[in-house]
């Protein structure tokens, strides 16, 4: 079976002055896989996602998402994309229902189709109990879950989490993944930065990134085999002492 | 921003210490001359040479000074009998008449003292020249004082600070707004979703604009019932400039928003424009009686355009044709602030 592209970066390089915080990488990723985006803590992944998602330019190289080019075609590119940020990005002010239908809003979508949308997502994470309070009171797993479902409620073609169960406790990751699970049983490509190497299993491919270059990439098989290692742990440690 | 931290207080002290001037200078006066007479025209020369006044026109015709100061072009009318230099001869009792336009009663005051003092030089000099015994010619000086005859300090007062209160508010929730949400992270999860520039800073603006309204809506209450402050114009009109000029002020505070990355550089903006906006407004010291440099910077102030407007409308009664300037500048100043903070929130670095 011939696999989709719907990410195609090259040679894309974000400098700030002599620093090269992204520094010419290439990858496709393809339709409906889970694509783990490694690399330690200011290896590059977070600039690299944001070149990805249009909120920032790139200093040279090219790519497209979804089908648009990434420096040409931002909005329409947006469109067709969620995200959900290393920072925490609900609005804590207002309640978890305030917070569907503002995103749900910003993307065009009917009063029905949120409503519809928010039932079958307050179903699915158990809290249709929660819909009424306020963000700022819900406990910090549940609010990873909730921002997951909300950076997906317009039912993008992909989906970009940056660092998404970082101070997570280890059931409720195991949980979030589950999510993610369902949100590519549900037709959406996922692309997941974490530097938890245990994480990596979950994904289909894997991609090292270090000081802004990708080092390797390809399924975990083939990478334990490469650096003949038992575990990620390993690999990383390898790649990354050279 | 560390250019402006020194350069504040610099300009502060150097615009401010000029304009916070309590004293009263370039007072429009209009003369009325029904006497027509040398020594008329000697009291309007001493008139015109003054430093304090400064002469729009003499009519020697009918009582026509009423309608310069209804359209604002005056502040002070003296009008001077027919019988004028008879009376000053034969020491007989005549009467001048001042009327001062006394929105601003402190103004108002102090230009009737001075042209009274003028006056009175002006007759003392004439009796030791003519080597007239009683130098104190029988000429009764009689003032009025129009729009606020019992020269209430809080008719003047209340509308400027209610021009304050909505000001401050406007520019410090709107100013406060963006740069907030670029320091809890919210802005970056807006910028990946397909909003429209103009479609956010419409979804900025219109809350702030309610609030505005309502602040306004509670301020003139407090000033009609509270302080009894006589509503003489249109409150439609009222509030469709209020309306303009919260657009205004709300774009400002956008523009700084969009400018800063902080919080506290955006409190810190705010606070240097609000200063100096409101100390060179006229709201406590008269523009008029300014420097002519500093009288132009007040053209680029938009609190100095909404002070001049609520007095005139609450106080004074204007019409829309007396306030059309002002609604021309405040309107056009909306539209191109509001564009250059659209143009300026940057969904993509």
């Amino acid at each position: 079976m011939e696999k989709e592209t719907v990410i195609e970066v090259k040679n894309l390089t974000k400098a700030y002055g002599a620093f090269k915080a992204v520094n010419d990488i290439s990858f496709e990723v393809y339709k409906g896989e889970i694509f783990g985006f490694l690399g330690a803590n200011g290896a590059g992944k977070t600039t690299a996602i944001k070149m990805l998602t249009g909120i920032i330019t790139s200093t040279s190289g090219d790519g497209s998402v979804a089908g648009y080019n990434i420096n040409k075609q931002r909005d329409k590119l947006k469109e067709n994309i969620g995200y959900m940020s290393q920072k925490f990005s609900l609005y804590e002010d207002l309640t978890l229902m305030e917070n569907v239908e503002f995103y749900g809003g910003i993307y065009g979508l009917s009063k029905k189709q949120i409503i519809d949308k928010a039932t079958l997502m307050l179903d699915r994470l158990h809290m249709n109990h929660i819909k009424d309070t306020l963000i700022s009171d819900i406990p910090l797993g549940w609010k990873q879950k909730i921002a997951f479902s909300v950076a997906i409620i317009h039912d993008p073609k992909i989906v970009f989490l940056d660092e998404p169960t970082s101070g997570v406790d280890p059931i409720t990751r195991r949980q979030f993944w589950d999510l993610i699970y369902q949100a590519v049983e549900d037709g959406i490509t996922v692309f997941v930065t974490t530097h938890y190497m245990d994480e990596a299993e979950y994904c289909d491919r894997i991609s090292m990134m270090v000081d802004g270059e990708i080092y390797a990439i390809g399924s975990l098989q083939y990478l334990l085999n490469k650096y003949d290692s038992k575990t990620m742990d390993e690999v990383f440690i390898k790649i990354a002492r050279g | 921003m560390k250019p402006i931290l020194f350069v504040m207080p610099i300009v502060q002290l150097a615009v401010l210490a000029y304009t916070a001037d309590f004293t009263v200078k370039n007072i429009n006066i209009f003369i009325q001359d029904q006497d027509k007479s040398t020594i008329s025209q000697g009291l309007i020369n001493k008139i015109d040479a003054s430093d304090n006044f400064v002469l729009t026109q003499v009519s020697y015709s009918d009582f026509d000074g009423i309608e310069a100061m209804q359209s604002n072009n005056v502040d002070v009318i003296l009008s001077i009998p027919q019988n004028f230099s008879k009376d000053m001869n034969t020491n007989s009792h005549t009467i001048v008449s001042i009327t001062a336009d006394a929105i601003n009663g402190t103004k108002a005051g102090i230009s009737i003292n001075y042209l009274q003092n003028i006056i009175s030089d002006y007759i003392k000099e004439y009796a030791a020249q003519k080597g007239m015994v009683n130098t104190k010619a029988g000429i009764e000086i009689v003032k009025r004082d129009w729009f606020n005859p019992m020269l209430n300090y809080k008719y003047f007062m209340v509308p400027g600070i209610l021009v304050l209160l909505v000001t401050m508010i406007a520019l410090f929730l709107s100013g406060m707004n963006i740069v907030r949400e670029k320091e809890i992270g919210t802005i970056e999860q807006l910028n990946v979703t397909p909003i429209k520039k103009y479609q956010f800073i419409i979804g900025k603006l219109l809350p702030f604009l309610i609030i505005g309204l309502i602040e306004f809506t509670i301020g003139i209450g407090v000033a009609l019932l509270w302080f009894k402050v006589p509503f003489v114009g249109s409150v439609l009109l009222m509030y469709l400039f209020t309306t303009v000029y919260l657009v205004l002020i709300l774009g400002m505070g956008m523009l700084i928003s969009t400018i800063t990355d902080t919080q506290q550089q955006a409190l810190f903006l705010s606070w240097f424009f609000s200063v100096i906006f409101i100390l060179m407004s006229g709201l406590f010291t008269p523009v008029e009686s300014m420097p002519i440099w500093a009288q132009k910077i007040t053209l680029f102030n938009p609190i100095m355009y909404y002070t001049e407007v609520i007095r005139l409308v609450m106080l004074k009664g204007s019409t829309f044709s007396s306030i059309s300037f002002h609604f021309i500048v405040i309107s056009s100043s909306a539209v191109v602030i509001n564009i250059l903070a659209m143009l300026n929130y940057r969904k993509t670095t």
